[in-house]
């Protein structure tokens, strides 16, 4: 998906605020203004399994911030969290794991694989006995981010990617 | 101690011992035969006294493998590389699991991995792996037609 300059640049409420004396009258569309509450506060769930999480991390850090966008609240719980970053590979054994805590997220939840493990396997693709070849094959994917790993821009795009999606879904 | 001086001690021990060179730390190559006593005596000898384990690994060389013991001292400060030869089709080798405690958990994950026994270990079994798994999957030669995408 394209983030466009006009797409990410921030949109303004959507809706027709209506100034008139000592109030105001707003025009709006109910499913609208729920992605674009949903889309400004997309809280992830604390999970990286290898290399990744460390620019995950980088990402959440003062230098890229990315509360800047509303993703600052980190859960330490499936319970609570939004979107799972998929922030590293995923072997076998982990592959239960991430499908316990991807039914265990509250909808509406998204996914995004971050890195070349997450999406395909990676470096690990080929002569491998332990490595799934794509998280997709457990859970489905929103956004996937090329890089091994990705810089924390990237993952920012990913996000901001993410947000233009929930954005302009079905309304 | 120096490396000269850590040899001259090793070959008091065991008679014209095989060192590798031009690595960081002496590397002695020594035969699985009269391991058991060689490894107890690095352990207990005056001025040796190589009292922790700190890395237990095998090579699969496809001809043989090589058991890789990391041996230091934390009394005199010096460490030590042992390779030990096994053949590739029986590899077994007596354990230092009760020489060095750490080697019991190494030893598991040797086993696991490439599949070789090592003798008088008092829990050898599956670490990583499922316990039905079949074959030894960091052996070179290992065949998953399953899991394995092969290139």
């Amino acid at each position: 998906m394209d983030v466009s300059p006009q797409n990410i640049s921030n949109k303004p409420f959507p809706g027709e605020v209506h100034p008139t004396a000592g109030g105001g009258i707003l025009v709006t569309k109910l499913d609208e203004v729920i992605n674009w509450a949903r889309s400004n506060s997309l809280w992830p769930l604390v999970f990286g399994t290898s290399c990744c999480a460390i620019e995950m991390m980088s990402t959440a850090g003062a230098k890229y911030d990315w509360s800047r966008f509303g993703f600052e609240v980190a859960r330490a719980t499936p319970r609570q969290a939004d979107v799972i970053i998929i922030a590293g590979t995923i072997v076998n054994k982990m592959a239960p794991v991430l499908k316990r805590l991807y039914d265990q997220m509250a909808d509406p939840k998204y996914v995004i694989a971050m890195g070349a493990c997450a999406t395909s396997g990676g470096p690990f693709f080929y002569n491998t006995y332990s490595v799934v070849k794509g998280a997709d094959h457990v859970i489905p994917v929103d956004v996937y981010v090329a890089g091994c790993p990705p810089r924390p821009e990237a993952l920012l795009h990913a996000l901001i990617s993410l947000q233009e999606k929930i954005r302009n879904a079905g309304s | 101690m120096n490396k000269e001086e850590l040899k001259a001690r090793l070959e008091e021990l065991q008679p014209s011992p095989a060192f590798e060179e031009g690595a960081e730390w002496t590397t002695v190559i020594v035969d699985p035969v009269g391991w058991e006593g060689f490894s107890r005596e690095m352990r207990t000898t005056k001025g040796l006294e190589f009292d922790y384990l700190f890395c237990l690994t095998a090579v699969d060389w496809r001809s043989h493998f090589n058991i890789v013991y990391h041996l230091t001292s934390t009394v005199h400060r010096h460490t030590l590389v042992v390779k030990v030869k096994l053949d590739h089709d029986q590899p077994v080798i007596q354990t230092v699991s009760d020489i060095w405690r750490t080697a019991e958990f190494h030893e598991r994950e040797a086993y696991d991995l490439f599949g070789v026994v090592f003798s008088g270990h008092p829990d050898l079994r599956r670490l990583f792996m499922t316990d039905e798994w079949k074959g030894w999957p960091l052996r070179k030669d290992y065949e998953d037609p399953v899991n394995m995408i092969k290139l």
